[in-house]
């Protein structure tokens, strides 16, 4: 007898052939699936507008995966996507691990955006959940910079005020400047001599106040040296500050009635290169022996070199600047130093004008001003830190806030 | 002929120079108690033989990083693996022999970190120097580092701050391409770099005017991005009421350099036979620091005994 | 109007970069104002140079004293303008950068300029001595404060500074040199150095004041009075 199990157990393995095919597929897929890695997404997304800008800047900060850890943790890294104008999203922006923040300045006034975040897995990637439709706005005003502001208007107002009480005749001291009043003496030393008067604004271009400061110092001595005829010599190594220093000493030798003393080699251009001007300058100082040295304006690393060879050729001195790194080569080897404001307020003081002198007097105002800030602030500071007085962290706090610069 | 000899020939050049600086100082001071002026070329002569007898008979010294220096040894040493790290050229070649140890030690290191570097520099001459680096340190001692991956060298840009302040909010507008023409959108280094702010740390070697002060006033303390420093020794007290905030550490003349360099030495096998330029310059101005000492105690000397004349008179 | 028109483009730039920093659509314009500055001391160069090249032509054309210098200095103009104009030595000939490495440019930055540069700035080391012989002399308390402090720096930027004050124990590590000579650069010299800085700061804000108002006219030549 033939098996007659044999048929249907043979349809049976048929049948099932595919199906145990299949199951292993499953069993090979639910095995992947159970080995995949899978981050949780980043929480708190929030965007917001960043303040006090043109509109074209957007805040996003998150809360990272907390499958995102160090140091080993399974997140591998962020994708920001955004959409603008309720189209696709895309992605803008990728970051490593442990970011939680993004300062989006791809944005425009006008446009409607929305982002979300993606946290990456070795595998996947887990999206976090949609911001809110969030519109860039513009300020007008950047109320962060209104401490500055104060400052600006209590310092701009207090010159203001003394330039006007200058002006009405009210009589303001200001402390002898020993170099400013050595000036004349020493322009009547070098015309005694027969000898020139070297000057020299510094090696920086017009846009340096310092050289401004220079140059307006150069307008009064001008008019000194144009009454003694003395020769004058004003190597530079700008050619903005070439122009400046001619039409500023040709100005000076016509009010002084003698135009025709003038002439524009007294101001010759060398060479924008630092160590090349300086040995131009040396030379000049060696062969033709001025009597009197200016160096008036912004100095780098040639100040010793040139005042140490304009004090080895016996030349009287008188220098300023407002680099305090060059200061102390000054004040070493020349006989008469400006120290930083002392330069600026040098042209206010020689020409004794009751608008320039009030503008010293509101300069005075400003450091009155910081003198006292400090010295709240170190007490406010050292209590604080020592004692753990809230009252004083809060004023140390305070004038951390309104006396920083970043944005 | 070494063999035969208990102390080497260099050794015996730097005895030589020792006796004859110290002699001389101490004959100068002898003549200073009669009141004897010293003429400015004595002084000269000496100052060349201080700096010259230790670079021609190497003499050198152990050195220990200050706190100050290790404010960025160690801000590199932290950062994580791949950081963004720009390192601005901004000196010339009469500032180099002082701050391009410092350049070369700090490139050295990041590199060893597995850090990239953004190269630039806002001095014309400060190119010629970076591709010295490029030459001499990053090339040789890192064949596997590739360009454009690693490191990349964006160029020179004239504009002083004006630079700086279109960088801190977008290096594009101001550096499209690499200095030789490369698009920065075709390099790996800077995917998602847009701006300053994008950066991990920003180096900024220098000492003149546009320098560090600028990259601290305009673009570190600004964007809120850790800086270190190098500088001219010069203009190191300049930098520090910046530290330890705006800026993380300052290295100061050749003898940052020299501390930096005995860090690297210190920590990293691979550092222990590279050129330390730093720690060789140091043995020149301990000489000469001695040298300048000496000379005014002797000025003084002159100036006690001269009045003491004249009140004697 | 020569002098109005200088002091009313004064006033309205100084006044609106004054205003551009508190108006934030506008808080940009000074990187604007920079590059035009840029370009106008670019164009400026050619006043420059001309008054250079005019100057040492006069002086060789009538054989003044030291001619010789003269003609180094204009041939050394000419050298490196036409080398770098013309790309002489560049490989990728005169599209290609001017600082390629064997450029005559190049060469001559390399092997003249850079030394000579370093030449001139390795004087300083001359003269820092000749000045701290001169100067430092201690004819008074101040300058007896300052001669000390002096040393210690001095002795703290070398070895010697710790060789010296080592044996000195860590609960007074402050009186080892070379941490003095760190403290004094960091409290007392930066106390200094932020004093000057302020005052510095206030000195700029007033001449800035007055040029803007035109109080301060003497850099465009004042008429007589």
């Amino acid at each position: 007898m033939k098996n007659i199990f044999s048929i249907p157990i043979l349809v049976c393995l048929v049948i099932s052939i595919p199906f145990s095919i299949f199951a292993q597929e499953k069993q090979s897929d639910s095995l992947i699936e159970t080995s995949k890695v899978i981050a949780e997404p980043a929480t708190s997304l929030i965007v917001s507008d960043y303040k006090y800008d043109n509109g074209n800047s957007l805040k996003l900060n998150w809360v990272p995966s907390i499958d995102d850890q160090l140091p080993a943790g399974k997140v591998t890294g962020y994708e920001l996507f955004r959409s603008v104008n309720g189209g696709g999203f895309e992605r803008i922006a990728e970051f490593p691990p442990q970011k939680n923040s993004f300062q989006d300045d791809k944005v425009e006034i006008g446009s409607s955006y929305v982002y979300y975040i993606d946290a990456l897995s070795k595998d996947t990637a887990t999206s976090s959940a949609k911001t809110e439709l969030i519109n860039p706005e513009r300020e007008w005003f950047n109320a962060g910079k209104i401490p500055l502001l104060i400052m600006a208007l209590i310092i701009a107002g207090s010159i203001f005020y003394f330039i006007e009480t200058a002006r009405r005749g009210k009589t303001l001291f200001v402390r002898k400047i020993a170099g400013l009043e050595a000036i004349d003496d020493a322009i009547g030393r070098a015309t005694e001599m027969g000898r020139p008067i070297l000057f020299i604004p510094g090696i920086q271009d017009m846009d340096d106040v310092q050289t401004l400061a220079g140059l307006t110092i150069l307008g009064r001595v001008s008019k000194v040296i144009a009454d003694y005829d003395t020769r004058i010599f004003m190597p530079v190594s700008r050619s903005l500050v070439m122009t400046a220093g001619r039409e500023t000493i040709k100005a000076a030798y016509q009010s002084a009635g003698r135009p025709d003393a003038y002439s524009d080699d007294m101001v010759n251009y060398i060479t924008d290169e630092q160590f090349g001007y300086v040995a131009a300058v040396d030379g000049i100082m060696v062969r033709e022996k001025p009597a009197t040295v200016f160096l008036l304006g912004a100095f780098f690393a040639e100040s010793l070199i040139l005042a140490e060879t304009g004090n080895s050729i016996g030349a009287i001195q008188i220098a300023g600047t407002a680099r305090p790194a060059q200061l102390p080569f000054f004040i070493a080897a020349c006989d008469f130093t400006l120290i930083g404001e002392e330069l600026f307020a040098a042209s206010a003081y020689l020409s004794g004008e009751p608008k320039q002198m009030g503008s010293l007097k509101g300069q005075d105002v400003g450091k009155a001003i910081a003198l006292i800030v400090i010295l709240i602030g170190v007490i406010a500071a050292t209590f604080s830190t020592a004692w753990d007085i809230a009252f004083m962290t809060s004023i140390y706090d305070f004038f951390t806030t309104i006396f920083s610069v970043s944005k | 002929m070494n063999n035969f000899l208990l102390i080497s020939l260099s050794d015996i050049g730097v005895i030589i120079s020792l006796i004859v600086i110290f002699g001389g100082l101490l004959w100068l001071f002898v003549r200073s108690i009669k009141a004897k002026e010293v003429d400015r070329r004595i002084i000269f002569i000496f100052i060349f033989v201080a700096v010259a007898a230790p670079i021609l008979f190497p003499i050198t010294f152990q050195e220990s990083a200050t706190e100050v220096v290790k404010g960025v040894y160690n801000k590199i040493e932290n950062l994580p693996a791949g950081s963004r790290i720009l390192i601005s050229f901004d000196f010339d070649p009469a500032m180099a022999p002082e701050v391009q140890p410092m350049a070369n030690a700090i490139s050295a290191h990041a590199l060893e970190k597995g850090h990239k570097i953004i190269f630039m520099s806002l001095w014309a001459t400060g190119q010629a120097l970076l591709s010295q680096t490029l030459e001499t340190v990053i090339i040789p001692q890192f064949p596997e580092k590739e360009e454009f991956v690693d490191y990349v060298n964006i160029g020179y840009k004239a504009g002083n701050e004006g630079v700086l302040n279109v960088i801190v909010a977008d290096f594009r507008q101001m550096f499209p391409t690499d200095v030789n023409s490369v698009p920065l959108d075709s390099m790996p280094i800077f995917y998602n770099l847009k701006s300053c702010k994008d950066l991990d740390m920003i180096v900024s070697i220098g000492g003149g005017k546009p320098g560090p002060k600028e990259w601290v006033l305009f673009v570190g303390d600004p964007g809120n991005i850790p800086m270190g420093v190098g500088v001219a020794a010069v203009v190191a007290p300049q930098l520090y009421p910046y530290y330890p905030k705006q800026v993380v550490g300052i290295l100061g003349g050749v003898k940052g350099a020299a501390e930096y360099e005995s860090e690297l030495v210190k920590n990293y096998q691979k550092f222990e036979d590279m050129e330390t330029p730093g720690l060789r310059m140091m043995g020149p101005q301990t000489l000469a620091h001695i040298v300048i000492m000496s000379f005014i105690i002797i000025g003084n000397v002159i100036f006690f005994r001269s009045r003491r004349k004249d009140g004697t008179k | 109007m020569k002098r109005e028109i200088p002091l009313f483009i004064t006033f309205f730039v100084g006044t609106l970069l004054i205003i551009a920093v508190f108006i934030p659509p506008i808080e940009n314009i000074e990187k604007t104002f920079t590059l035009f500055f840029d370009i106008i001391a670019v164009f400026a160069f050619f006043l420059g140079g001309g008054n250079l090249i005019r100057v040492h032509v006069h002086k060789l054309v009538n054989g003044k004293k030291d001619w010789v210098y003269s003609l180094v200095t204009l041939g050394g103009f000419a050298l490196m303008l036409i080398a770098g104009l013309f790309k002489i030595g560049n490989d990728g000939g005169i599209a290609a950068s001017v600082t390629a490495e064997g450029s005559w440019f190049q060469e001559i930055f390399n092997y003249v300029i850079n030394p000579l540069q370093s030449t001139m700035y390795a004087l300083l080391a001359f003269f820092v001595a000749s000045a701290s012989y001169r100067a430092f002399r201690a004819k008074n308390k101040e300058a007896t404060i300052l001669l000390i402090a002096a040393f210690i720096i001095l002795l703290g930027r070398t070895p010697f500074g710790m060789m010296l004050t080592g044996w000195i124990p860590d609960s007074f590590s402050i009186f080892q040199i070379p941490n003095l000579a760190i403290w004094i650069m960091n409290s007392a010299n930066l106390a200094g150095q932020r004093a000057i800085m302020i005052g510095i700061g206030l000195g700029v804000v007033s001449m800035s004041l007055r040029l803007i108002l035109g109080v301060e006219r003497t850099y465009l030549g004042e008429e007589g009075k």
